[in-house]
């Protein structure tokens, strides 16, 4: 399954008995942008965090790059992870918060080069070389000493997306990257977003921007109540949804 | 509107030839409460001062005579030494037990809450008697194999525990489960995206809570510690229950043969207000550079605040604090 960098298999996840995942079938392929969609409680969010270890589930599996996540199959049996392995598995995914969480103690810069120097034992200079190409190709180049209480919240999340790349990830998630923004500032997002996806990256994007979806997601995934409701070509499910689950999303947020 | 009046200033237009209106000259309200309130206060701060001067009972030529006498200068020394051991041995228990308390394991937070429950259930002049008296309690101190094994070191604990050892006992174990609780809503104000930003980036537990937590929660940390520390070194006076030569315990063996009590007690708190005076300044820089990144501008020091007041006008003054 070299070609598949992230796929799950009928993922189940509760809090206390509130069962907010209901068998997550997913399957994304290097390289490609997956667009989730849906309400709020759908259980899109879970979904991406359970991806990165920040949520554990109970049932089903879920294997990133071939690799399970959050346990390791001996033989028959299932082992939870170290703390040391999940902390490795993490660094090779990036993920970008809707509320932004960059360090606020750190400037820009500092911000980008934390976890290549403590995680990966990256030089300082080497780290602080490759922080300024990023805040370059995110267009923040002229903000780097600049604390995130200085930035907006576009050029925040631009940081935050830098920050992100790197640890030369090989999977990127996005939840809700531009909800807490302006709406004006959307855009300057989206775009560094765009240019990601251009040069390959592979994307699982919660969104609720149907431009986006439209014009950059391969795949876009519907969810409702814990379960996929439909999932296809973009371009297909906006414009010819099947569901009336579905149909009746779309037309409140077209 | 009428048509003969000469066009007015367009406010949108940014051309050169905008009018800009006459500054405002309007008439300054009075405060009469003020005056009032200022002149009770003048007469009580006057009526305090002249009784400094002329009241004989306070004796301010002892007063200088024992300022810098030798056993006051020593019963000082000990006295801040006193204060910096138990406050940095309170810190680093206190910054372990808020630790310990966010612990998933049940029998390390649960120590560290029946530890902070003790400790600051009980008068710290309790404590302290009670490390002074610890002799009669545990006469030996002996480490040794348990179940019958040998000695490792058996000691007498009232050659063990010194006056000194059991003052710094006394106040840095009180003090620790206050820092505990210091700490510990330090480390709850930060918010939860940043331990999952940290995470998120592969850095483990122990990496987000000393780059990412600990350096955020300082913060909040800093001003009751600042507290904590003042606090401390007033709470030191409390030792000379101990037979400990503090400062208060220096000034008060010279009032007992001169009878000069008042006096003594002055130059007492003389350097207590000079060495709190001197915390409170210190306490106001470590805030100013944890507070940085946070605050847009940054706080001004009081040599700024003067130069400030003295060469800027009211006008220019909004909006003009220097930059973080």
């Amino acid at each position: 399954m070299t070609d598949l960098m992230l796929k799950s298999e009928a993922l189940h996840k509760r809090f206390g008995h509130v069962e907010v995942l209901k068998g997550i079938d997913l399957e994304v392929a290097r390289g490609e942008v997956m667009c989730l969609l849906g309400p709020s409680g759908s259980g899109k969010s879970t979904f991406l965090r359970c991806i990165n270890h920040l949520e554990t589930y109970e049932a089903g599996r879920l294997w990133v790059d071939g690799e399970l996540v959050g346990y390791r199959q001996v033989a028959d049996k299932l082992h939870h992870l170290k703390q040391s392995e999940i902390a490795k598995a993490r660094s090779e995914i990036g993920m970008v918060f809707q509320r932004f969480n960059l360090f606020p103690h750190k400037t820009a810069l500092q911000n980008v080069t934390e976890a290549p120097v403590q995680v990966k034992g990256m030089a300082k200079s080497e780290a602080e070389f490759h922080a300024k190409e990023l805040l370059d190709r995110v267009g923040l180049a002229d903000k780097a000493g600049n604390y995130p209480s200085q930035l907006s919240g576009g050029q925040q999340q631009r940081v935050a997306i830098a920050r992100a790349l790197a640890m030369k990830p090989k999977l990127m998630l996005f939840d809700e990257p531009t909800s807490a923004l302006d709406p004006e500032l959307v855009g300057e997002v989206l775009d560094v977003m765009r240019g990601l996806a251009k040069d390959g990256m592979t994307m699982v994007v919660v969104t609720h921007e149907m431009g986006f979806a439209r014009e950059v997601g391969d795949t876009i995934v519907f969810m409702d109540g814990g379960v996929v409701v439909e999932s296809g070509d973009p371009r297909e499910v906006i414009a010819n949804p099947k569901h009336d689950r579905t149909k009746a999303f779309l037309s409140k947020v077209l | 509107m009428a048509e003969a009046a000469p066009p007015a200033p367009d406010p949108v237009a940014t051309t050169p030839e905008r009018v800009k209106p006459e500054d405002i000259t309007a008439v300054r309200l009075r405060h009469p409460i003020r005056w009032v309130a200022a002149i009770v206060v003048l007469y009580i701060v006057v009526a305090l001062a002249y009784s400094l001067v002329t009241n004989a009972n306070y004796d301010w030529g002892v007063v200088w005579q024992y300022l810098f006498s030798a056993p006051v200068m020593k019963g000082l020394g000990l006295t801040l030494v006193l204060t910096v051991v138990s406050m940095l041995i309170g810190i680093v228990l206190g910054v372990i037990l808020a630790i310990m308390r966010r612990s998933e394991n049940p029998m390390l937070s649960g120590t560290a809450w029946v530890y902070i429950w003790l400790f600051r259930g009980t008068p710290v002049y309790v404590q302290l008697l009670f490390w002074g008296a610890i002799g009669s309690l545990y006469p030996f101190i002996t480490l040794a194999v348990p179940f019958g094994g040998p000695d490792l070191i058996h000691v007498d604990a009232n050659t063990l525990i010194t006056p000194f050892l059991a003052a710094v006992l006394g106040l840095a174990l009180n003090e620790a489960a206050y820092m505990a609780e210091v700490v510990r809503g330090g480390l709850l104000s930060v918010d939860e995206g940043q331990t999952e930003a940290a995470s998120a980036l592969g850095m483990t537990s122990a990496q987000t809570l000393r780059r990412i937590v600990l350096p955020q929660a300082m913060r909040v940390i800093i001003p009751p510690t600042g507290n904590e520390t003042i606090s401390m070194l007033k709470t030191t006076s409390l030792v000379s229950v101990l037979a400990f030569s503090d400062l208060l315990y220096a000034t008060h063996n010279i009032a007992v043969q001169n009878y000069k009590t008042i006096s003594l007690l002055i130059v007492a708190s003389i350097w207590y207000l000079l060495f709190t005076s001197i915390m409170q300044t210190g306490q106001f820089y470590i805030e100013r550079y944890y507070g940085r990144g946070t605050a847009r501008v940054q706080q001004e020091t009081l040599l700024q605040n003067i130069r400030r007041r003295m060469f800027t006008t009211s006008r220019e003054e909004s909006g003009t604090g220097p930059k973080a």
